[in-house]
């Protein structure tokens, strides 16, 4: 019996390794063809699906790119494939239009792809929004955990649990329609913006941080409280002194959960983010985020394009990682 | 004079229909050790939780009587009069309390110790460091921390923990200790130790302590007093109380008869 649960429940553990790696190899295959291409450029690249001509004297450059894709072996088939479908629609352009034009097609193009906009939106959002709602969260949670009285801590800690079932679109929709005229009229600029993205980001996890952060400070024992009033601290001074240390394991995690949250969430930033591929200048300008570039292109999107989307994703996934590993062992290892 | 002076003191829960304590009158006495016995529930922790208005940290309880408080400057007060958060802060600062599992804050060893004397306002570094080591060795901890003082005190033995809440506590020189059940989740060495050090604390300190323990009652304390739900049955001198009390429920407590 204890063999079997112990088997068990260590290949539901293995299971989520399988899961993490299978999902990274996926993503990893479908990317490769942009990688190749694209190289780590993609990130510092503000161009996405720009057509660029290659004059003659680059014509050698292409050549000697074809060669280098040559020794990558397999991956020269797809763009050869590329190349095929590319002659497939010149082709037909050529049976429509006139020889001006023919001679433009004959002029070698390639569409390149770079992922600086929507890397640079997705962080900007996820900041935009931690640092909203990372204070007022912890307000509310130390409202509910210590000030207010028993009814009222019941009450408020229901409808926060209430905010956090509301599903994303409906945050997009409100966002759009009456936020976003709001954000706009105070700090001017565009209604759809990095700004009203982040804020909207900030209201959706801001439930979940509140409700984690208070749960676990109604972890700390009175006792441990009791001790501190004993030695004539005041209410103020145990909260920070004592609950917050005390609590700060929980208050990570539910930092760690906004911001996997707010990394990925896709359908309110659709609403309000712009979906320009546009790198913002200012902080109320419409740019576009990973998720949503994914949400919007996917659709449309074949060869090249869908592997540089896959890109974005693989990028996605990395700074996600990074960032939740980052938390978990720099601030658990401190808090320790 | 006693340091504290309990009149005509009942005490009721909120939510609870009748008092939990009933009519206590009760001194504790300046520079001696007050144990309070009785058998479980008789309402023990909830008088000294008086002495302090800890119970005042969650509302709606009832008091009725009078807890007369003098300090150093014989000055007279009643402590069931207090309404304001810094006078409740000022009283705590005089009369500390030691709880029955050791609770050590989430920060070093240092930094517990320092603690009631920060938030009291001192901040000179040498000040802190010179009353943090006085507190420890008065509660026999120098000794094995005073290399580690930077640690993290979670990483104490329990018995180690619990004098250091007393070093704590002792730290911003209260007038009275508190001490509810303080050696009842430790092994018979450190709760050896624990009495000796409060014995050693009465020089300085007038102290209530709540124990389980009757050996421990009549080793250290100087007077005890009977409880029995809610009522003060006896109180009297120790060796009056274990050798020939005068009431029949207290010879039975003391016996062993029930409890
Ligand atoms: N917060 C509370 N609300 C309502 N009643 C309480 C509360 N705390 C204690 N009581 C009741 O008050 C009475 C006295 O409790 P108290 O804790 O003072 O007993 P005690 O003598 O310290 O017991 P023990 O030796 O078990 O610690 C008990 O009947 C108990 O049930
Ligand atoms: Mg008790």
């Amino acid at each position: 019996m204890e063999k079997i649960f112990q088997k068990l429940s260590l290949s539901s553990a293995s299971l989520v390794f399988v899961l993490l790696i299978g999902i990274f190899i996926t993503l990893y295959t479908a990317a490769k063809p942009a990688i190749d291409e694209f190289g780590f450029d993609f990130v510092t690249n503000p161009d996405w699906n720009k057509e660029v001509s290659l004059n003659p004297t680059s014509l050698t450059d292409t050549v000697v790119d074809m060669e280098e894709d040559s020794l990558d072996g397999e991956i020269i088939d797809e763009d050869d494939m590329e190349i095929a479908d590319e002659d497939d629609d010149a082709i037909l352009d050529e049976d429509e239009d006139d020889m001006m034009l023919d001679d433009e097609d004959d002029a070698v193009t390639k569409t390149i792809y770079g992922g600086l906009v929507p890397i640079i939106g997705t962080l900007l959002t996820t900041l935009i929004a931690l640092a909203f709602a990372l204070p007022i969260a912890m307000g509310i949670a130390v409202f509910l955990a210590e000030i207010a009285p028993k009814n009222i801590a019941n009450v408020v800690g229901i409808a926060i649990e209430l905010l956090a079932a509301i599903p994303s679109i409906i945050f997009g929709m409100w966002g759009l329609y009456y936020f976003a005229p709001i954000i706009s009229d105070l700090f001017g600029g565009y209604q759809v913006s990095l700004l009203t993205a982040g804020l909207v980001l900030g209201v959706m996890v801001l439930p979940f941080m509140a409700a984690i952060t208070r749960d676990s400070m109604n972890t700390t024992p009175n006792v441990l409280k009791e001790s501190a009033y004993a030695l004539g601290a005041t209410k103020f001074e145990v909260i920070k002194d004592i609950i917050f240390p005390f609590s700060k394991v929980g208050i990570i995690g539910s930092i760690i959960l906004a911001l996997g949250r707010a990394l990925g969430e896709t359908m309110a930033v659709a609403f309000l983010i712009g979906s320009i591929f546009v790198l913002p200048q200012k902080i109320t300008d419409p740019t576009i985020s990973i998720p949503v570039a994914m949400a919007n292109n996917f659709g449309e999107a074949s060869g090249l394009g869908e592997s540089a989307l896959f890109y974005l994703a693989l990028i996605l996934f990395i700074i996600s990682f990074a960032i939740i590993s980052i938390a978990k062992f720099y601030f658990l290892k401190k808090a320790n | 004079m006693p340091v504290l002076n309990i009149k005509k003191f009942s005490f009721t829960y909120p939510g609870v229909d009748h008092p939990s304590l009933k009519n206590i009158n009760l001194p504790i006495k300046k520079n001696k050790i007050t144990a309070l016995i009785g058998p479980s529930g008789c309402g023990k922790s909830t008088l000294l939780r008086s002495m302090n208005r800890i119970h005042d940290l969650y509302p709606g309880n009832k008091y009725e009587g009078k807890i007369e408080f003098t300090d150093e400057n014989k000055q007279i007060s009643d402590i069931l009069d207090i309404k304001k958060e810094n006078e409740f802060i000022e009283l705590r600062q005089k009369i500390g309390m030691i709880f029955q599992k050791p609770t050590p804050f989430p920060m070093s060893i240092f930094d517990n110790v320092a603690y009631g004397l920060k938030i009291a306002g001192v901040k000179n570094k040498t000040e802190l460091a010179d009353r943090v080591e006085v507190a420890l060795k008065g509660s026999a901890l120098w000794k094995e921390v005073h290399d580690r003082l930077n640690k993290s005190a979670m990483g104490l033995s329990g018995g180690q923990q619990q004098r250091l809440c007393i070093a704590r506590a002792v730290a911003v020189k209260p007038e009275v200790l508190l001490f509810d059940e303080p050696t009842s989740a430790l092994d018979p060495i450190s709760t050896g130790a624990i009495e000796e050090l409060i014995v050693e604390l009465k020089k300085d300190v007038s102290i209530a302590i709540v124990t389980h323990n009757m050996q421990q009652a009549s080793r250290i304390s100087d007077y005890t007093a009977f409880m029995y739900l809610g009522d003060l049955v006896e109180y009297d001198k120790t060796e009056n109380i274990f050798l020939n009390p005068k009431e029949k429920k207290t010879e039975d407590y003391i016996t062993g008869r029930f409890g």
